[in-house]
């Protein structure tokens, strides 16, 4: 076993971390109250690379691993949340189709842009009526003289809005088949197809940073090259893309409890009662030390499921572990941090109460807390079912 | 034309900077080492004036520090800059200033180059001096506190920072120009950088590579002594300023500001 970081692993967190302190944690609170998106810094995040950090470099990617790509959500994710999730959602959900089932076409003109940063791309999967139940699809594509017809509606869904997305993927039913089972398939919407509408962004408690939207599709009409993967398999190829995005919203959990053991072990040492800090007295202290236990074990968990799927293994059981438990932990992680903060935390000028309203998303995004206890049972046989 | 640009590796900025009471040396396994944040300016102006003529200019980062220097030395090159080399050598340990002038001064002989740039002092000793001993020892000009920097054809010219404005100083190449904070806004290395890193090359040469004359470097080839080192005494109390009238209170913050050249 070795748990040393290559020098570019390294290197890549470093940057992230500089960029993060630089760019974006003195801005973090003003975005967040102005519920704006960080247009620029994200262009910026682009220039650098970060919006293509594990995909190769013939694809405008850096040919970065996934462990690093771990590590760059958490330093991000450590300054701002919403910045955090408007990458990870970016790279994970929304581009990573394009690598793992697009053509060598479809790479060219949807992955190459995506990873460059020039574009932001989406993933819609979420509908009203199709949440934790993912594959109960509603939305319809009918491939009528060579042009997917599509219907429908998605909601909540991430980066659909900002000035520069370039699209979003979806899922939509485009047949059914001979038992009456839904037949459901990836079809690429880019930004300007008629008939494709995006709502003004949700107004939100947390991630208010970054875009979230409702979309609408009302006889919108793409070609037929835009199926994405092979027809019929567009459910079974989101639920793969959801794997790995496990292990990014993992590693956003990370760098927000992080965040929040930064703030409260600096304000337990600064801070006097009784004529003494409270980090003097034991009841604070074993808060802090639980954060920080628990944060080292987040973190060894999500940055093993990377490695893992480095290595080319099986990462679905460890990715799903990481991602619950990471996201328990953040929100445990903001609750002590309001607690040590007192009634200061309760007040918006401390970033911990942004962090309070920013954690509980961790355990319903990409899968809630339930339906990963769903997915991890299924993994451990127990279900009988489906076992594995 | 080749650039080479000089750095440093320093303990980082924001750690507690420990002396050795022993060897009264710094203590830099103690504590992370970066690259001088002075010295990043100078590698921004080397990568601006490569990126202005990408066919015919090649930026060359050179140091002298021990072998855990090659990370400061891939930072840069994840910058961009095109190759680096490092003199690395267990004799060069205690070196004085003039020293590692002395060194610098081989290295660069050993290189070749057109212009040299460095950044104006280091952040753990501060002498500023290594420039200018280095421009000496190569007999090249030296054009320090440059706000600004142009190349012209064979020459380079300068804004030199003074008190109150600034110098035009132009010289022919091969010259040593030392650049200020001013001059630029030093840039993030990219991913694809840091990626394409680890292909560029860094050299590692030791003294005899270079031919140095083992007597003139180290403890005992420096003529310099650091006899002992004592804590700074704690600061001064602040001033307060007390006033009835805040236009007044106003006016004698303005006024000590200005006493202290702060505005
Ligand atoms: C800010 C934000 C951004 C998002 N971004 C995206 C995006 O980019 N793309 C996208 O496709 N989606 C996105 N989502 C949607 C997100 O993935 C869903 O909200 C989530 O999967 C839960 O679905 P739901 O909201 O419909 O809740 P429901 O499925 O209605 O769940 C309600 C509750 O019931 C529980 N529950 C449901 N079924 C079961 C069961 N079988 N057993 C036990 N408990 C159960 C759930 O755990 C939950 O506690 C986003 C959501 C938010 C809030
Ligand atoms: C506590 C302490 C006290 C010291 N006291 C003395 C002393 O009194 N007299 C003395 O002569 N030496 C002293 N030294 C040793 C001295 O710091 C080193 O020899 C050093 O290289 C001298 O330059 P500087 O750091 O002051 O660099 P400066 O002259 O401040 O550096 C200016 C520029 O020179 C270049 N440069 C400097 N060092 C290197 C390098 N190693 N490789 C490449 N480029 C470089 C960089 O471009 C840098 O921006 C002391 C060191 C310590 C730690």
């Amino acid at each position: 076993m070795n748990f040393d970081l290559t020098s570019e692993q390294q290197a890549i967190a470093k940057l992230c971390r500089e960029f993060a302190e630089g760019e974006i944690a003195p801005h973090a609170a003003e975005w967040d109250a102005r519920a704006e998106f960080p247009l620029a810094t994200i262009r910026k995040m682009g220039e650098l690379g970060l919006l293509g950090l594990p995909f190769p470099e013939k694809y405008g990617g850096a040919g970065a691993d996934t462990v690093s790509y771990a590590l760059a959500v958490m330093e991000i994710g450590r300054a701002d949340a919403s910045v955090g999730i408007t990458m990870a959602a970016h790279v994970s959900l929304g581009s990573q189709p394009f690598f793992q089932f697009g053509t060598e076409e479809q790479k060219q003109r949807f992955l190459v842009p995506a990873a460059r940063g020039e574009q932001l791309w989406a993933f819609g999967l979420t509908e009203p009526q199709a949440g934790s139940d993912a594959g109960a699809t509603r939305t319809t594509a009918i491939l009528r003289d060579g042009r997917w017809i599509i219907n429908g509606s998605k909601c909540f869904i991430t980066n659909a809005g900002t000035p520069m997305t370039g699209g979003v993927t979806i899922t939509a039913v485009t047949g059914r088949s001979s038992d009456g089972k839904a037949e459901i398939s990836n079809i690429i919407v880019p930004q300007d197809t008629p008939g494709y509408r995006r709502s003004e962004p949700y107004k939100k408690m947390g991630w208010r940073a970054s875009d979230t939207r409702e979309l609408s599709f009302d006889g919108a009409e793409v070609p037929e090259e835009n199926l994405l993967g092979r027809r019929g398999k567009g459910f079974r190829q989101f639920l793969e893309i959801l794997d790995g995005g496990r292990i990014s919203v993992g590693a956003l959990s990370v760098g927000l409890a992080q965040a929040c053991y930064d703030a409260a072990s600096r304000y337990a040492k600064e801070r006097y009662q009784f004529g003494h800090p409270i980090a003097s007295f034991q009841a604070v202290q074993f808060q802090l030390v639980d954060m920080a236990v628990e944060i080292e074990l987040a973190r060894t968990a999500v940055l093993k499921a990377a490695w893992l799927k480095d290595q080319g293994r099986d990462f679905a059981t460890a990715a799903a572990m990481a991602k619950l438990f990471s996201g328990e932990v953040s929100r445990r992680a903001a609750n002590a941090a309001v607690q040590i903060h007192g009634g200061y935390g309760f007040m918006d000028e401390y970033p911990v109460s942004r962090y309070w309203r920013d954690c509980k998303i961790n355990e319903i995004g990409e899968g809630t807390n339930e339906i990963q206890r769903m997915v991890i049972a299924r993994q451990l046989g127990l279900t009988g079912e489906h076992g594995s | 034309m080749k650039i080479v640009v000089t750095v440093k590796h320093v303990p980082d900025t924001n750690a507690e900077k420990v002396l050795d009471p022993q060897t009264k040396r710094l203590n830099r396994s103690a504590v992370e080492n970066v690259l001088n944040p002075f010295d990043e300016y100078a590698i921004e102006e080397a990568l601006r004036l490569r990126d202005a003529s990408p066919d015919t200019t090649r930026v060359t980062i050179a140091s002298i520090a021990p072998r855990s220097g090659l990370e400061i030395l891939r930072k840069a090159l994840a910058m961009g800059a095109d190759d680096a080399v490092l003199l690395s050598d267990d004799a060069i340990a205690g070196s004085d200033t003039m020293a590692t002038a002395y060194l610098l001064a081989l290295l660069l002989r050993h290189i070749g180059c057109d212009l040299v740039l460095s950044g104006t002092q280091s952040t753990d000793a501060l002498n500023g001096i290594v420039p200018a001993a280095l421009a000496e020892l190569l007999g090249v000009p030296c054009l320090t506190f440059a706000k600004k920097l142009m190349v012209e054809g064979n020459s380079v010219e300068i804004q030199r920072e003074t008190e109150d404005g600034y110098a035009r100083v132009r010289a022919p190449m091969p010259a040593l120009v030392s650049v200020t904070k001013g001059i630029n806004e030093p840039r993030y290395p990219t991913l694809k950088g840091i990626m394409g890193a680890k292909k560029k090359e860094i050299r590692t040469l030791s003294l005899t590579d270079i031919g140095a004359d083992p007597t003139r470097v180290g403890a005992a080839g420096s003529k310099t002594v650091v006899e002992s080192f004592a804590a700074a005494g704690a600061r001064a109390k602040g001033t307060v300023i007390t006033a009835t009238d805040p236009r007044e209170g106003a006016r004698r913050i303005f006024d000590f500001l200005i006493e202290r050249k702060a505005l």
